[in-house]
């Protein structure tokens, strides 16, 4: 299962990024092996649809769940056409934090 | 002539600047560029004449022949279109009406279909002719309106326009062609701080420009210090008056009850046609 997590930073002790199309990283771990990619969220400074762009990025990258913290009506619309699962959170802990609880059935 | 109404910061008086001085010269056409959210009418009061709708064309896109290849979604530079692998979606309200899309487009999904954004109203006000737009509800491209009501200008009168404010495309489009332009502020760091942008552009756009300050006994001399270190005319001072602010709550022009005042536009009038004459 391929798991994204929106970041402030480029690891996983960086904490979770509430936003989602202006996040500053992806963080896209393989829960089989637990490696990770970090990257650069190119929407970051687009003038309009950021969010949308943001899903576009999302999906291309393969990814089957996406946790952050809130998704905007654009991106909600796109999303849901897709078959990634979207997790939104009040927790705010680094990207190892969430990812733990979500792992342990504990987010969401 | 031309003469544009703009101002960095909202709430300066823009439509009071241009709405008073419409009221105080002869042949006048006034054009309320914000379309966003005119307002000129509302003092004005136009008989309305004719109403027409501004279209684009936004793409059309014929799923049929769509193979999700992306290539449109990739070139969209407003991210108004998403492909997934068996869906594409359109946001008609982030289009820009480029037709890149259907360029792009390898299999000839893509046709283009016209898009109602908005209307322009025209009328008259006794003598003044007032023209607005004004953009639909839930889209947010407002050049193209701003464009669609500058097409009704009638050279042959004295035109004023009321811009949006900021600094943003639809205030550029709206100054565009100006042959002068009046920067309206208060004497507030806010203020100052909108008014430098405003005159960044209107610099860039080779425009000649001076100052109405608003509320000018509010506030501090820091407007007044940046107008004369830069060396820009300050054309007219309006006080912070209880009269002026009761008549505006009442959505009165103030020309309209303190006669001084229609001289002093007249007189500003005047100046700024020096001005562009020399």
């Amino acid at each position: 299962m391929r798991i994204c997590i929106t970041s402030q930073g480029d690891n996983l002790d960086a904490f979770l990024d509430p936003r989602f199309g202006r996040c500053n990283y992806f963080i896209i771990v393989d829960s089989e092996t637990m490696e990770f990619e970090a990257l650069p969220n190119p929407s970051l400074s687009a003038r309009g649809g950021a969010g949308i762009e943001a899903a576009q990025t999302v999906l291309n990258k393969g990814v089957d769940v996406l946790i952050t913290g809130d998704v905007g009506p654009n991106a909600s619309k796109v999303l849901s056409t897709s078959n990634i699962k979207v997790i939104t959170t009040k927790e705010n802990g680094t990207v190892r934090e969430i990812l733990d609880k979500f792992l342990n059935g504990k987010l969401g | 002539m031309v003469i544009s109404v703009a101002s960095g910061k909202g709430g300066t008086g823009k439509t009071s600047v241009a709405v008073n001085l419409a009221l105080s010269i002869e042949n006048v056409q006034i054009l309320d560029c914000d379309v966003e959210e005119p307002n000129v009418h509302l003092f004005l009061q136009p008989e309305i004449e004719k109403v027409e709708g501004v279209y684009t064309l936004i793409p059309k896109i014929d799923e049929s022949l769509c193979n999700y290849c992306g290539k449109c979604a990739e070139f969209c530079e407003y991210n108004a279109i998403f492909v997934s692998k068996d869906k594409i979606l359109l946001f008609s309200e982030l289009c820009h009406s480029c037709g890149g899309c259907k360029l792009v487009c390898p299999t000839n999904a893509i046709s283009e279909e016209p898009h109602k954004t908005g209307s322009v109203y025209s009328g008259k006000s006794k003598d003044i002719e007032v023209i607005y737009g004004e953009l639909e509800v839930g889209d947010a491209v407002a050049t193209n309106i701003v464009r669609e009501v500058k097409k009704r200008i009638d050279k042959s009168k004295n035109v004023i326009i009321d811009c949006p404010p900021g600094a943003s495309c639809p205030v550029i489009e709206s100054i565009k062609g100006s042959d002068f332009c009046i920067l309206v502020t208060e004497p507030t760091p806010f203020g100052l701080h909108d008014l430098k942008i405003a005159v960044s552009v209107l610099e860039e756009m080779k425009i000649p420009f001076g100052v109405i300050v608003n509320r000018s006994d509010l506030g501090d001399k820091r407007v007044y210090d940046y107008c004369k270190e830069k060396n820009i005319p300050i054309l007219l001072e309006i006080p912070f008056d209880r009269r002026i602010a009761e008549l505006y709550s009442r959505g009165i022009p103030f020309v309209l009850e303190m006669d001084e005042w229609k001289k002093n536009f007249r007189k500003l009038f005047e100046t700024i046609k020096e001005r562009v004459q020399k």
